[in-house]
């Protein structure tokens, strides 16, 4: 048994320890946001916020996260107005949205390590995979909410 | 059965970009200005289990008496914004308050019940607006005219004197008026002596305009509802392996193997793959697949590679051929002071690879199923369902999702197929979804293609012959269409046969079918995206060849072509076209004509002395002819740039002992944030009698371009995709 805490509520899941988070988040506490693109680590679609660091939960066995605090796109604000995901409606970003998740996820972290970012260090610090090919949205969006914060 | 409904997640927070038209041009500005504004809204769960609704207009409209009006959407949405434009295009007819509608799914088992109400539910070809803007305005106007008919029944007028805006009727010489929402229900029951007239693109007042599409607010915080994300109680999880050689089939596979693994895996044996269901998660399932050793019987195809393939392709370019395109004599003598050119192009396999990999949630049950996906069509994977179950159409309730990426390949059913495979089997609800690996190797490929080139120009640097055979596989043929009497692929040849430029007076195209193993299928403008490669550079070459710069040799080749001519001007207008570069940076231009559209580009690339490629900027100019939502088709062409870039640069599925290779994101590459370039969108709406599509028509230009922008910087020629594949060092 281990215990998660997922966006605030206390979890205790009855999974093998080989389990990757994402399968864990979305099959037994079934919070669906986070997306599966890979599971190799590649594509970021299944980013989430453990202890406050963003990872790649289709590789991040739960065998290791007994006790942690795992914040998923649902829990990353109470009423959808965080800067990044107003920065993300203002600019239009999503077109199928399957990447959006993980994109938000990334971004909200990538900002507090970069509050000022450049569109170098945006493409250095980001490198989810869109497929529908968002980038240039993105890429502005992650500016805005970079100004939305420090306003 | 309501085992998947979700709380709706009623959100009106929106942001509306404008659109600010040119004065007195056809140019579209697409400026973002966001602010709070007012628009149509949709549930994170796009379908609704009952397929019908008290206070219905008809089957298209609710309305009820708070005056919220719910539009049913027949097609589906994948990111390209449909499901705004074509509720957007029933209310410039409905002149409801666009702040009170709700969009949702209409349903594919009413569709099937009641003739075809709904029309076709495909989103293909480019072609859902199109295929809809006749039918959907025809509905919202004789809503409207219903309604006003109601209101004038009411006051005892003629409707003739009354008008409708804004959700509200009109009693024009009195001034008294009547809400939508009081005159719904008289309104579904009045009988027009005659349809009204739909409005001509002149009277629009509200299509055009930019609006936040409905989708995105789900799309920030997770409660989008796709395919994959349904939960259906008592369900198990099901992962799939496929034969590795495709079309090949299972021998035989030891089940014992999985016995006491989590979960209570049960194999299921298919005829060309072997599945796995297990209680609790997807991992346990997919573990357990991974024990197995299944034995395939793979045939001649298991001793195949991509070297051969791409030998005998070449070898049939100068084997039989049927002609496409015969116009003068490509045969006659060179004129003096001309020249000859020929040269061959090569593409790969390609995989669609949608960013949310196949799956399908089934529940089967003796007398109905429900299957919960993202497919293109709904209506067709109805058709599917009811015969992979053995029931009728309408016994089948198919909840059509958001769509996580399309592209052509959400519109086979072999997903649903392997689901209620499982589901008779194991006898509960199945979740079954393909690993990324499964997604890509079995992917519905882009047909590989080779392409010989011939061309003369005449003295004055102009074309005076071109002759083009293509050897390639048949979507055509894939899909069980009947070919036309001259035994060509019209889509394998697609782009070829003319491409706009009518003034070269000796012209050949010719189709040679070849095909692998492997099956094909319809890719994100089939055809032309990798046809429009090999013919712009192929006019590039002969263009530089004789000094021409290539934008003007397009130019003199499109004489004539005013359509053409203005999407390929402000192309390079926009595009900065003849402005000074640095040393190791070029620009290309390229053009074409799809899904009804026009689109014209300019890529600026830098090569580094080491070889390095960015490409730094991409111009976008495209012609719908009509724009519903200039917002949504500027992202379709951004889209469109990522989309065809990620192929130019790494995209190929090559086949080794019948295998396809490439299975995941570190093989199977795609252009990420560092490889984006910047990419400026134009849009024209040069009007006639056709509205092209949008989803499309910016993938096939942008190899071209970047490639002819790569020879601009370093006088290499790029003659196969993928780019990667080059060695650029030295050159710049
Ligand atoms: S699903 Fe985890 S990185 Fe792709
Ligand atoms: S929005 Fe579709 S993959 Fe990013």
């Amino acid at each position: 048994m281990i215990t998660l805490t997922v966006n605030g509520t206390q979890h205790q899941v009855d999974l093998e320890p080989d389990t990757p988070l994402l399968w864990a988040i979305r099959d037994a506490v079934g919070l669906t946001g986070t997306k599966f693109g890979c599971g190799i680590a590649q594509c970021g679609a299944c980013t989430v916020h453990v202890n406050g660091q963003a990872m790649r939960s289709c590789s991040v066995p739960i065998g290791g996260l007994d006790g942690a605090n795992v914040t998923t796109i649902e829990g990353l604000s109470p009423d959808s107005k965080h800067p990044v995901q107003a920065a993300w409606l203002a600019e239009d970003v999503p077109q199928c949205g399957w990447c959006q998740s993980g994109q938000i996820m990334a971004a909200v972290a990538f900002l507090k390590q970069n509050p000022a970012p450049t569109d170098a260090d945006i493409d250095a610090g980001i490198t989810n995979i869109c497929r529908c090919g968002t980038y240039e949205r993105l890429r502005r969006a992650i500016h805005r909410a970079a100004d939305l914060m420090k306003a | 059965m309501d085992g998947n409904r979700t709380t709706p997640i009623l959100t009106r927070r929106h942001f509306i970009v404008t659109a600010a038209t040119a004065a007195g041009g056809l140019m579209i500005g697409i400026s973002a200005m966001p602010h709070l504004a007012r628009a149509a809204s949709v549930m994170g769960q796009p379908w609704n289990d009952d397929t019908a609704a008290a206070h219905e207009i008809d089957a298209w409209i609710v309305i009820d008496p708070d005056d919220s009006v719910l539009i049913r959407y027949q097609r589906s949405e994948m990111g390209q914004g449909s499901m705004t434009a074509v509720p957007m295009m029933l209310n410039e007819e409905l002149q409801a308050d666009w702040s009170k509608v709700r969009i949702e799914y209409a349903s594919a088992n009413r569709n099937h019940r009641e003739k075809k109400i709904y029309g076709d539910q495909n989103s293909n070809s480019s072609r859902t607006i199109n295929g809809s803007q006749v039918l959907v305005q025809k509905v919202g106007a004789s809503a409207r005219e219903r309604l006003i008919a109601a209101a004038a029944a009411k006051w005892g007028v003629a409707a003739t004197e009354c008008a409708s805006a804004n959700s509200v009727v009109t009693h024009k010489p009195s001034g008294r008026t009547l809400r939508y929402g009081e005159l719904a229900a008289a309104a579904a029951t009045v009988k027009l002596d005659k349809e009204p007239a739909i409005k001509t693109p002149d009277q629009f007042t509200f299509i055009g305009k930019s609006q936040p599409r409905v989708d995105v607010v789900h799309k920030i915080n997770g409660a989008a509802k796709f395919g994959m994300d349904a939960q259906v109680p008592g369900m198990v999880y099901a992962a799939v392996l496929q034969c590795p050689v495709p079309g090949g089939k299972l021998k035989s596979v030891d089940e014992a193997v999985v016995a006491g693994m989590p979960g209570n895996p049960v194999v299921v044996k298919l005829a060309d793959a072997v599945a796995v269901a297990a209680e609790g998660t997807w991992w346990r399932a997919r573990q357990a697949l991974a024990r197995l050793q299944p034995e395939w019987d793979v045939g001649e195809a298991g001793n195949t590679d991509s070297a051969q393939f791409f030998r005998e392709y070449r070898a049939a370019l100068d084997g039989p051929a049927k002609t496409a395109r015969k116009q003068g004599d490509v045969d006659q003598a060179v004129p003096a002071g001309g020249k000859t050119f020929e040269a061959v192009y090569e593409t790969p396999y390609l995989s669609h690879s949608p960013m949310e990999p196949l799956n399908a949630t089934v529940h089967l049950q003796a007398d109905r199923i429900d299957v919960w996906v993202g497919t293109q069509d709904a209506y067709e994977a109805t058709e599917k369902v009811a015969k992979f179950a053995g029931l009728e159409a309408e016994q089948v309730y198919l909840h059509n999702s958001f769509v996580g990426g399309g592209f052509g390949r959400r519109d086979v059913s072999d997903e649903i197929a392997h689901a209620i495979a499982v589901a008779k089997v194991v006898k509960k609800p199945v979740k079954l979804i393909w690993s990324r690996e499964e997604d890509t190797r079995h992917d519905k490929m882009r047909p590989m293609a080779v392409t010989r080139f011939k061309g003369v120009t005449g003295a004055d640097g102009m074309p005076t012959a071109l002759s083009i055979r293509t050897v390639a596989g048949s979507i055509v043929k894939a899909a069980g269409i009947p070919l036309p009497p001259n035994g060509v692929d019209f889509v394998a040849v697609a782009g070829l046969a003319g491409n706009g430029y009518a003034s070269i007076p000796n012209v050949n195209v010719d189709y040679v079918m070849r095909d692998t193993h492997l099956p094909v299928w319809w890719w994100r403008a089939p055809g032309q995206n990798q046809n429009i490669f090999a013919l712009e550079s192929f006019i590039d070459e002969m263009a530089t060849a004789n000094g021409q710069d290539p934008y003007q040799f397009r130019r003199k080749m499109l004489a004539g072509k005013a359509d053409w001519l203005a999407v390929l001007d402000a192309a390079a207008e926009k595009g900065d076209w003849g402005k000074p570069l640095p040393k190791g940076t070029g620009r290309g231009i390229a053009i074409c004509d799809d899904a009804g559209s026009l689109c014209a580009q300019v890529a600026e690339v830098t090569v580094s002395p080491k070889g390095e490629l960015k490409v730094n900027r991409v111009t976008v100019v495209m012609d719908t002819h009509y724009i519903v939502n200039p917002l949504s088709i500027a992202e379709q062409a951004e889209g469109s740039v990522i989309f065809g870039l990620s192929a130019a640069l790494y995209g190929k599925i090559e086949v080794k002992n019948g295998v396809p290779v490439q299975g995941n994101f570190d093989t199977y590459r795609m252009v990420r944030l560092a490889q984006a370039p910047k990419i400026d969108v134009h849009l024209l709406a040069s009007g006639g009698p056709k509205w092209g599509g949008a989803g499309e028509p910016a993938v096939p230009p942008l190899s071209g371009a970047v490639a002819n922008a790569i020879f601009a910087a370093t006088g290499k020629r790029i003659r196969s995709l993928p780019i990667m594949d080059h060695d650029l060092s030295g050159s710049t």
